[in-house]
């Protein structure tokens, strides 16, 4: 007669499932999970340690390499700190282009993560669908900033330069005929607002097409319905927000408590689910989508008729222009400082936080009074929710772990930092 | 929800610290309010107890904590290079790796351990601190009050070295297994002490001293800037606006 005992089971750190370099030890019950212990830190690069030695412009890159499917969010909490911190007021059209990337950037996180989420429990074709849109909001990226995933667009003060008039187009190659290609080049004919508004007119008929390939599919809801149930109060407890916290039921979105950036201005609604389980999380965020495609549809009218200045005129926060710089001893005395030594802020703390797609991502500096951050922590949605893990998966099967992963939306470049 | 509607989150702020000056000014808590935020300093015996109490009453009611972390405070305000003295000859571009972290000043303590608090029902914002010395590093830990102290404590751990009385589990979580030392006080070098690569004769992972020195590129300068001495912080008070 064989013996039976509980097994400890390695998931990961080079699962594809695993969203990454999660490394999660199971102790298995049979096919039932006892306890998940998951073994975080294989990312670990220490940029919060690598920001104290660095002026605070140049940590704006490092910012995208948190949650690197969510890149403008992150910087955008971290300026933010540093604006309360400095006392800057920003020019409004640089609140509005914020906004607006600030969606973007949502959806194409949401795209990843639906994809993803769909790939891990067999929904192949969504991966196909999402990727195919997320590229055409890459694109938005790549025309405002020249870098199609780490922008380093935000800066303290504003943002890098103003939304270009012209498109990045495709070039024929062997690879594409050209019929082809001038067929992809032409929504990219006018500027970049031209554009995103087109997208926004795509787009909503698109989720559409997900929703139903995956909100009434059989499968889909066998794989998601009561797995991973978190109640308001544990979900509080576990220090949830952003989706994990809306699915739950509590409506709390800091676009509507805390308003910063335009959002004050803008007219959306927030989606709360109502069993707290992994189904109800997938459709708070894919009508998440649909709102967010409001709110850029909103800002791309702004921005069409309130041409103005996109980042401060203080030389000593934000660089003069190129004519400046060149023809003027202030201008290139202010380049030079600023590039050199940056500035320095009042000494003091403070703490900023946005809504970035998986939750509050927040930026805690400390600062003694010197051109570098004496400490920067920064809060990261899915540092929390993972440690939930455990918590979420007891009791359930191997399999539904992979969905779990799914809807906590983990991406390691923040758990790790 | 409940006694805030229509009022901003700042006027909120400072109504909050008000309140917490009143009710915990007695036992030894210092309140700050600053850019808008409000910083509660709480002695390290009483810890549990406030924050109890600012978990369930409903005046304060922060049943989310938001984040949790270590700080050392070792150098603060100490500058890495004089730039007044390099003007004349210009400065280069490297410093002597001289610097010694001085031994802790008299009554400062070196660690503190800083708490984010959020509160969904009032829509406020808190932040707590509790300051713990160098010799011993111990705070009671919150993970009875909020769950999700949890990791956050076993990073500090990990990061800072400061115990927490109570964890049922403080491990190591960001760092590598069998590290040695926590990296982010201010006397760890930036570059580390170890290097690892994969020894192709052995056929397994060494780890020796690292090779590489970091460098100072930009010196950190501390000013005091007269923008923001004295009356010009007040006015950044968002409350006033």
């Amino acid at each position: 007669m064989p013996e039976i005992r509980n097994y400890t089971l390695n998931f990961g750190p080079q699962h594809p499932a695993a969203h990454g370099v999660l490394r999660l030890v199971l102790e298995m019950d049979g096919e039932v999970i006892e306890r998940a212990d998951p073994h975080i830190g294989l990312l670990h690069r220490a940029t919060e340690k690598l920001a104290e030695s660095k002026p605070y412009n140049q940590s704006i890159p490092y910012m995208d390499r948190f949650d690197y499917v969510s890149m403008m969010c992150n910087e955008h909490g971290y300026v933010m700190a540093l604006e309360r911190l400095l006392g800057v007021e920003v020019p409004e059209r640089a609140l509005y282009i914020r906004t607006m990337f600030d969606e973007i950037t949502r959806l194409m996180n949401h795209l990843m993560w639906l994809g993803t989420h769909g790939l891990d429990i067999g929904a192949m074709t969504m991966f196909l669908y999402t990727f195919r849109e997320r590229e055409d909001l890459l694109d938005c990226y790549e025309a405002v900033s020249g870098a199609r995933m780490h922008a380093a667009y935000y800066r303290v003060g504003g943002v890098y330069r103003d939304l270009p008039d012209q498109m990045p187009k495709y070039e024929n190659n062997k690879f594409r005929s050209d019929k082809e290609i001038a067929k992809k080049n032409e929504v990219r004919e006018g500027s970049l607002l031209d554009f995103i508004e087109d997208f926004t007119r795509r787009f909503p008929p698109l989720v559409d097409e997900y929703e139903t390939l995956l909100t009434d599919n059989r499968i889909w809801k066998q794989r998601t319905v009561g797995i991973g149930v978190v109640s308001p109060e544990r979900a509080l407890q576990m220090g949830f927000t952003g989706a994990m916290l809306r699915g739950s039921g509590i409506a709390w979105d800091l676009r509507k408590k805390q308003p910063y950036a335009a959002y004050r201005k803008m007219d959306f609604d927030i989606p709360i689910g109502h069993n707290g389980d992994c189904y109800d999380r997938y459709l708070v965020r894919v009508e998440e989508m649909r709102q967010s495609n409001r709110i850029i549809k909103q800002c791309v009218d702004w921005l069409r008729n309130n041409p103005g200045p996109v980042i401060v005129s203080d030389h000593k926060i934000a660089p003069p222009n190129r004519v400046d710089m060149k023809e003027g001893m202030e201008g290139l005395i202010h380049h030079f400082k600023l590039f050199t030594e940056g500035y320095c802020t009042p000494p003091g703390e403070v703490y900023a936080a946005v809504e970035a797609p998986k939750g509050e991502f927040g930026c805690y500096i400390i600062s003694d009074g010197a051109n570098k951050p004496y400490r920067l922590k920064v809060r990261a949605p899915g540092f929390a929710h993972l440690a939930a893990m455990n918590e979420m998966v007891s009791g359930h099967m191997l399999a539904d772990v992979v969905a779990v992963i799914g809807t906590m939306d983990i991406v390691f470049g923040e758990v790790d930092r | 929800m409940t006694r805030f509607i229509d009022t901003g989150l700042a006027r909120r702020q400072k109504v909050l610290a008000e309140e917490l000056a009143q009710e915990f000014g007695e036992q030894g808590c210092k309140i700050k309010y600053e850019f808008g935020e409000v910083t509660i300093e709480i002695p390290k015996d009483r810890l549990i107890g406030v924050a109890v109490r600012l978990r369930d009453d409903p005046d304060f009611h922060f049943e989310l904590l938001i984040d949790a972390c270590g700080v050392d405070y070792s150098d603060y305000g100490k500058s890495e290079w004089a730039t007044g003295e390099a003007s004349f000859t210009g400065f280069g571009r490297g410093v002597e790796m001289d610097k010694q972290v001085p031994p802790e000043a008299d009554g400062e303590q070196r660690f503190a351990v800083v708490y984010h608090l959020l509160s969904i029902a009032n829509n406020t914002r808190l932040r707590m601190r509790v300051f713990v010395s160098e010799d011993e590093p111990i705070v009671d830990s919150v993970t009875s009050i909020w769950v999700s102290a949890e990791w956050y404590e076993r990073e500090a751990f990990d990061l800072f070295g400061i115990l927490f009385n109570g964890h049922q589990d403080l491990r190591r979580i960001l760092t590598d297994y069998g590290f040695v030392g926590h990296p982010f006080r201010k006397d760890f070098p930036l570059e580390g002490h170890v290097e690892m690569r994969y020894d192709a004769e052995k056929s397994r992972v060494v780890y020796e001293p690292v090779s590489i020195q970091s460098r100072t590129l930009v010196p950190k300068v501390i000013r005091n800037d007269n923008r923001y001495q004295g009356s010009a912080k007040q006015s950044q008070d968002p409350a006033d606006a």
